[in-house]
């Protein structure tokens, strides 16, 4: 159980990070902290009983995949977007 | 075990899944011949499954002989299977269209062609899926290849909207998977027919949450009102052949998943949330509408016009109960998934012309370019609901399931969003019809893309006309 109060608590904090940063690259640390969060869930809950459950482990390893795409995609937007504009944030572009 | 290795169901999920492969490997050269005609044959797949379906021949298929729950099932009922043939037919129009939109040397093509293809087996495994866990890893396939779509022109504003998109998709898709990872905490298995009995009325309060992160996920992925913030962007800065797919198949796909989870699994836990849905459904249809009637540019006009008209969509929950909201449900879907692709791809080809994305340049336009603007026309009649259109079903229907369930309200709403749309419609169709000036001159457009255009509209009117089976197949496996 402490397991997966944890990951909600990290969840939750990444959650804040990616609503509430400003900077794109810290944008993407917190969104890998809210999936952590949610794979120690996902680990946590289902450890209740003695024998650990093989299911979940095995969806956290696609999770991971999935997360590792993510963020790499979004490391190659920001890269483009630095050459671009020469930042890393968004620019309110409140267009016209 | 005595399956048939190849049915349809498989070919519509491995034949994308190859073209986008070749059309990787092979370039833009060759591509569109390879994504046309794999998409022909998706197409006769997805209609031979639906005809299959009709016929209440069951449709599942374990993943490599492994059943649930270990495994990982495959199934399709008529509301998937309906999904399914929509999502074919508009993508091999867009196929034929992209081919003649994009310059060979053009670097979006480059891109276009095989992400087109991993998006469209994304939508396809999603529609196939009977697990919330696999359906996480299609939303994130349908996300991903989205996002690289709205970024394939490189231009900065592309990238700064598909950034947008992609954390918008990325908090909605975790919100999504940690709902999963509270249902299967709480009952120790994904797959939904199994999920199915054991949710109850009186389920934990875990369940309860769980149900809400999910939903909420996905409606921040459907851009319900007030989490739309990111679609006119990203659905406006694309190139049209790419607005059209994420307006017409991305953002429905989500909704459907919704759907498939309140009528589903959840329907004991979701149905306090049907009149939230609702209510934000009219907020959008409002909102959306408002903002469309103000846009300056076309392509925002179109966007913002699809914010209201998936507010429809979350105006049918509190009807559901009955089988004809359903159907309305649907219609809409078909409605609306012909109607924007038609219209986006017509902005595509006015935009082309004239060379500015404004709803000023358009001037003369009628003169030009008369299939064009009769498309939009079209796509207009379906937007706004107007006999014998599939929106006028879809309306019709959903009038008719409210009154008799008693919600004059939904009522008034529905016709006061058909009123609204008709005013954005025709600022767009009033200044076409101005005369040109002096010395416009408009770029030459393959008259290809106007028929383009022009099949999709069509298609949404007359689908009016013809709906039965839609209508019965949308009943099939409920």
């Amino acid at each position: 159980m402490i397991f997966a109060l944890c990951g909600i608590a990290l969840f939750t904090m990444g959650l804040l990070g990616v609503v509430i940063l400003k900077n794109l690259l810290r944008k993407i640390l917190a969104f890998n902290v809210m999936g952590s969060g949610i794979f120690l869930v996902l680990v946590g809950l289902a450890q209740r009983q003695d024998n650990p459950d093989a299911v979940p482990q095995a969806m956290v390893l696609t999770g991971i995949v999935v997360a590792v795409a993510a963020t790499a995609l979004a490391l190659a937007l920001i890269r483009k977007l630095h050459s671009l504009t020469g930042q890393i944030e968004f620019v309110d572009e409140r267009d016209e | 075990m005595n399956e048939a290795v190849f049915t349809p169901l498989i070919g519509l999920l491995i034949t994308p899944l190859i073209w986008a492969t070749f059309a990787f490997i092979l370039g833009p050269k060759r591509s569109p011949w390879i994504a046309i005609s794999g998409l022909a044959i998706q197409s006769w797949f997805s209609f031979e499954l639906a005809r299959q379906v009709s016929l209440g021949v069951s449709q599942q298929h374990a993943v490599g002989s492994w059943g649930a729950p270990l495994g990982i099932d495959l199934a399709v009922d008529g509301l998937s299977a309906a999904m399914l043939v929509l999502t074919q037919i508009v993508a091999f129009i867009i196929a034929i269209y992209s081919r003649s939109y994009f310059k060979p040397n053009d670097a979006a093509a480059v891109w276009f062609w095989p992400l087109f293809g991993f998006l469209i087996s994304g939508l396809n495994a999603l529609f196939i899926s009977a697990d919330l866990f696999n359906i996480y890893v299609t939303l994130e396939l349908v996300g991903l290849s989205a996002i690289g779509l709205v970024a394939a022109g490189g231009g900065k504003q592309q990238i700064t909207a598909a950034l947008r998109y992609l954390f918008a998709t990325l908090i909605g898709s975790s919100a999504y998977l940690l709902g999963v990872a509270l249902l299967y905490g709480s009952y120790g298995t994904v797959s939904i027919s199994t999920l199915q009995p054991l949710i109850t009325q009186d389920a934990p309060q875990l369940v309860l949450i769980a149900c809400g992160l999910m939903i909420a996920g996905l409606l921040i992925k459907t851009a319900l009102f007030p989490f739309h913030f990111w679609l006119p962007a990203a659905h406006g800065s694309a190139a049209a052949p790419i607005s059209a797919l994420l307006s017409a198949l991305v953002v429905k796909a989500s909704f459907y998943l919704v759907l498939r989870l309140y009528l589903g699994p959840l329907e004991p836990v979701a149905s306090h949330f049907a009149w939230l849905l609702a209510i934000l459904g009219c907020g959008a249809i409002f909102w959306g509408s408002w903002q469309a009637i103000r846009a300056a540019k076309l392509k925002r006009l179109i966007a913002y016009s699809t914010v209201a008209q998936l507010g429809y969509l979350f105006l049918s929950f509190p009807l559901l109960a009955e089988l004809v909201a359903l159907q309305a449900v649907t219609m809409q879907i078909f409605a609306h998934g012909l109607a924007k692709a038609g219209m986006f791809v017509a902005a595509g080809i006015l935009i082309k012309a004239t060379g500015e994305d404004t709803v000023a340049g358009l001037a003369g336009a009628v003169e030009r370019l008369p299939i064009t603007m009769f498309a939009m026309g079209l796509s207009g009649i379906t937007l706004m609901g107007l006999p014998p259109s599939a929106g006028f079903l879809a309306k019709w229907l959903m009038i008719d399931a409210a009154l008799t369930q008693g919600y004059w309200m939904i009522a008034f709403v529905v016709l006061a969003g058909g009123l609204l749309a008709a005013v954005y419609v025709f600022r767009i169709l009033r200044q076409a019809f101005l005369l040109a000036p002096p010395h416009g001159e408009m770029n030459p457009v393959p008259r290809k893309l106007e028929w383009c255009a022009f099949t999709l509209s069509a298609a949404s009117v007359i689908l009016g006309l013809r709906g039965v089976e839609l209508m019965h197949l949308v009943g099939v496996g409920l």
